[in-house]
């Protein structure tokens, strides 16, 4: 029996190249390939039945966000964990370049223009904050997550880039970050009542929140609460939207059939709105299947979270899966109509550079930690 | 951290994490809940909201159907136009394109700027409307210049036209944008540029020259920007209306008339309108093309109201012209023989009321053919006193007179014939001098001169014919054409003959009242009625003084009036003239009509109605 045999054999995993390449959760990376392919297919119809220019475009970011994801699935998670701090102090840097220097979009400050691509400190940040949490509570004993001192630094960590991201404005990034803040507080196993006193406090200032919020943010509020109000303005899109939608019935119009998407009713079809063009054309049966692999996507997160033996990975996996599954909820949400227009891609199927860079490099922080998920961290210094 | 105290941690984070699970794949199972609603629970309500989005509908305007005359000339037809077009993606400048296009055309100040401002507006790939009505060499210069004017375009629109103007207006009548108050279920009336009937035949035909619009489909996209056509379904053009009126010879008939005056010519036999004209009248291209407030405002006050058709709404007592239908009445009653005669020493008393004979030396005794040839007026006051003016009443009626004559042209008015009881509606007593009165066409009596020519239509023919303008429709005749086609008055032929002889008598004997109006000898024989009416009461004063009406100012004087038909064997052709303060029916109306039966039969002799001219195209632009 050679050492390979046995390692098949005794699913002896390792700790060299092979063993990690092995653990790869190919399933997984194949899950992905399917999704991208789907957003292929869908932004070939946004392109009016052409692979340019959304399509091919897609296709190359995909192919290289996947060679970085595998580079980043076999980064040791140790090594990744010590950079959580770093990468935190990184990502509020970006932010605070882009107050200052940003490209101006849609009346917000949001990009930075980095070479040929823009990037969004706001999508970076996320995954930031959710490595510097997993970071802060990785070694809290339950005792101590208990202890109110001991949750004001990672609260004001949560805090500070929320502040800025509103500042932008945008509020919709603003409250997914401050949502994927609070999972990782969640799991991390913040108590009950603390949860429930923040939320009350929440609701208690809404109405003098809102005051505050610019015209456009309240436009959406009110025109989510009844988007015939203004069928022409903001309400346009969402009216468009779930017509386009709703007339794909049950097995859509067809591959590149579509004419609300085609015939340019759909507002930004390949972007905010591409699961819309997906559901004329393909119908209940396509858009459910790929809310189906979608929702795998975060059911993958949760398998890895509850697998993991270190409490760092754990909550990684966890807000990584909260980071998911918001762009998911907040724009299949958005495109049926179910909540406030939020202005968020749909991960491997919208068009777009930073989206697709930012979606691998958490997916493949995931997959690292799903690699590493027997690591052992260094005892404490306790 | 102790052992235990991990072990807690972890089963606290794996509770909270499936809790979280639970949550999440909850949410994305509300949102499948959501698509399943939007795409098959109201997916087919959506289905039809993105059709609508998708199909633009709009309407092809039929061409309007051409009016024909009686022998087939076009008197309203569709004349093509060009119209210059500027569609703004296609030039880099509009301002330069405009530039350019004034070294060409003239374009005032006000438009340039209605242009630009239509520009800034409305969408880029809209074509936007530069200037109307081109001539062809207008045209020309335009597309020869092609090359510098980027986005200019020239397209062909129809108006209507009318070549005989103003001889025909109130026939034909004119066209003009719908009015609120036109506006019906149809949707043609909608598009722009459309136009509809007003007055004339336009009006009344309005349904049958409109045709039915057709509908194209065409796909467009979130602009509305045409990507394809889906469906295209061909409307109905209007139909072509032939009118019974001959358009040469209502020229002719004009060019005889002065103002005031109204001709009337029917086809005896079957009502056929040959012409109708009234003075002065209008030009109906003016309004195609769209009149001014001046114009309109000009046409509306003046006194002598050009768009009033006199022949249908002109109102006046028929005078002598109605001794026929007394006699007829009387013969009818038996309170008179053909034989019989009375007396006319120039003038008749009833009580101590004196009535006048226009002859003030008196006739003799007279029969009742002598009294209409000579138009005694004692005799017909006689023979009113005894018929009575219901009788009188209910004879008139059965020649058409004071009821609606049923033409097909709006705006006709059916006149008034007073009876006993209309006059004890208005609240005061019928007195046996007003029968006498009515006895010679004066009085209450308000008569149109269509409803006259359409009376002795009928006193020449014995049937009922009924006046009438449309001769056919896309080449299918509307009406009979055979006097047999009509019933008959109920009338003794007797009778008739011995009024008919009368008549005769007025033109052709020594001593008729219109020797003047004989036809030269080739053409046959006419016979007519003079009549001339007081506008004004003459009293006995005037009278004692010597009543001369021809010294009076001209709207003081008579009108004269005549009615005709020829020939007298083999009645074809009626006519009634009214010529307003003409003094008397011999000297103004009768040879008058004499000249227009001529124009009629030289025309119209031998010459039966023309085929409808051929439903071609509607004309092709003049090179």
């Amino acid at each position: 029996m050679t050492a390979f045999e046995r390692r098949l054999l005794t699913q002896d995993r390792g700790s060299g190249l092979l063993g990690k390449l092995w653990r790869v959760p190919w399933i997984f990376v194949l899950l992905l390939c399917g999704l991208a392919a789907i957003g292929y297919v869908a932004l070939y119809s946004a392109g009016g039945g052409a692979p340019e220019p959304y399509a091919s475009r897609h296709a190359l970011r995909f192919a290289f966000g996947l060679v970085m994801m595998l580079g980043i699935a076999l980064v040791d998670i140790r090594l990744i964990a010590k950079l959580s701090w770093p990468g935190y102090a990184l990502g509020i840097g970006l932010l605070v370049l882009v107050a200052l220097h940003g490209e101006v979009g849609k009346g917000a400050q949001r990009w930075i223009e980095l070479g040929p691509i823009q990037l969004q400190p706001s999508e970076l940040m996320k995954i930031m904050l959710v490595l510097a949490l997993a970071h802060w509570f990785h070694r809290a004993s339950w005792e101590r997550v208990g202890n109110v001192v001991f949750l004001i630094p990672p609260l004001m960590a949560v805090l500070l880039p929320v502040g800025l991201i509103l500042r932008q404005p945008n509020l919709g990034t603003g409250l997914i970050t401050l949502m994927i803040g609070g999972a990782v507080f969640w799991a991390a196993g913040v108590r009950w009542w603390k949860f429930v006193l923040v939320l009350a406090a929440a609701a208690a200032i809404a109405p003098v929140a809102y005051e505050h919020l610019h015209d456009y943010q309240r436009a959406r509020i009110m025109v989510f609460l009844d988007p015939e109000s203004d069928p022409l303005g903001s309400g346009y899109n969402i009216i468009q939207s779930k017509i386009a939608l709703g007339s794909g019935g049950l097995w859509g119009k067809g591959f590149l059939q579509g004419t609300q998407g085609h015939l340019n009713f759909l507002p930004e079809k390949q972007t905010d709105f591409i699961f819309t063009m997906l559901a004329e054309e393909f119908g209940l049966v396509g858009a459910l299947g790929t809310l189906l692999l979608l929702a795998a996507v975060v059911l993958f997160a949760l398998l890895v979270a509850l697998r993991t033996r270190h409490q760092y990975g754990r909550l990684v996996a966890v807000g990584l899966g909260v980071n998911a599954f918001l762009y998911v909820f907040v724009n299949v949400g958005m495109v049926t109509g179910s909540i406030p227009v939020g202005g968020v891609p749909l991960p491997l199927i919208s068009h777009g550079g930073s989206a697709m860079l930012t979606s691998m490099l958490g997916f493949g922080l995931l997959m690292s930690v799903f690699v590493h998920r027997d690591a052992e961290f260094a005892a404490s210094r306790e | 951290m102790s052992k235990r105290d991990e072990e807690r941690r972890r089963s606290a984070f794996t509770r909270r994490a499936l809790m979280l699970g639970a949550g999440q794949l909850g949410l994305l199972g509300f949102l499948g809940y959501r698509l399943q609603k939007l795409q098959l629970q109201e997916g087919e309500r959506y289905a039809t909201l993105a059709e609508e989005n998708r199909v633009s509908t709009r309407l092809l305007a039929p061409p309007r159907g051409r009016i024909l005359d009686r022998a087939g000339r076009v008197v309203g037809a569709n004349e093509l136009h060009w119209r210059v077009l500027l569609t703004a993606e296609e030039t880099e400048d509009v301002g330069a394109t405009l530039d350019t296009f004034q070294h060409l055309l003239p374009l005032a100040e006000a438009e340039r700027a209605r242009v630009e401002r239509e520009v800034r507006r409305r969408r880029r790939f809209v074509p936007i409307v530069v200037r109307e009505f081109l001539s062809w060499e207008e045209m020309a210069r335009i597309e020869v210049n092609a090359p510098d004017l980027p986005g200019i375009s020239v397209d062909v629109g129809t108006t209507r036209s009318y070549p005989y103007a103003e001889h025909l207006a109130h026939v034909i009548g004119y066209v003009a944008p719908p009015a609120e108050s036109d506006m019906d279920e149809d949707p043609l009336l909608g598009l722009p540029g459309i136009r509809v009937g007003r007055a004339g035949v336009e009006r009344f035909h309005e349904r049958t020259l409109r045709g039915r619009a057709g509908t194209v489909e065409m796909e467009v996209n979130a602009v509305g920007r045409v990507i394809r056509e889906l469906d295209r379904r061909e409307g109905q053009r209007g139909q072509e209306v032939q009118v019974s009126v001959d358009a040469e010879l209502q020229k002719a008939v004009r060019g005889r008339i002065g103002e005031g005056t109204s001709v009337v010519v029917l086809d005896a036999r079957n009502g056929e309108v040959l012409a109708m004209a009234s003075q002065p009248s209008f030009d109906p291209n003016l309004f195609s093309s769209g009149i001014s407030a001046a114009q309109w405002r000009e046409w509306t006050r003046s006194r002598a109201t050009p768009l009033i058709n006199k022949t249908i709404s002109g109102l006046y007592a028929p005078g002598s012209t109605f001794k026929m239908v007394v006699g007829l009445a009387a013969l009818e009653a038996k309170v008179l023989s053909p034989a019989d005669r009375v007396p006319c020493p120039g003038h008749y008393d009833l009580g101590d009321t004196r009535f006048h004979c226009w002859r003030r030396t008196g006739h003799g005794s007279l029969d009742l053919r002598q009294a209409l040839k000579q138009s005694c007026d004692c005799y017909f006051y006689e023979a009113a006193r005894r018929t009575g003016i219901n009788r009188i009443a209910a004879m008139a009626t059965r020649f058409g007179l004071g009821v609606d004559p049923g033409i097909d042209l709006p705006g006709a008015k059916p006149g008034l014939v007073p009876t006993r009881e209309w006059r004890i509606r208005q609240g005061k007593p019928w007195n046996i001098g007003d029968t006498v009165v009515h006895g010679i066409g004066q009085g209450f009596y308000q008569l149109t001169p269509l409803s006259l020519a359409t009376m002795t239509a009928r006193l020449a023919t014995g049937r009922a014919v009924q006046p009438h303008l449309t001769h056919s429709i896309d080449g299918k005749l509307v009406h009979g054409t055979r006097a047999e086609d009509w019933p008959s008055l109920g009338i003794p032929e007797r009778d008739l003959e011995l009024m008919r002889e009368g008549m005769w008598a007025v033109v052709n004997e020594a001593g008729g009242t219109a020797r003047a109006a004989a036809l030269p000898a080739p053409l046959g024989v006419m016979a007519g009625k003079t009549g001339s009416v007081q506008v004004r009461r003459v009293t006995r004063e005037q009278r004692e003084r010597g009543y001369r009406a021809e010294a009076m100012p001209r709207e003081w004087r008579p009108h004269a009036l005549f009615v005709a038909f020829a020939p007298y064997d083999t009645p074809r052709y009626a006519i009634s003239v009214v010529v307003e303060h003409g003094l008397s029916g011999a000297g103004a109306a009768a040879p008058l009509a004499r000249d227009v039966m001529v124009d009629v039969m030289n025309r119209l002799r031998d010459a039966p109605a023309g085929p409808p001219a051929r439903l071609a195209g509607q004309g092709s632009p003049r090179p």
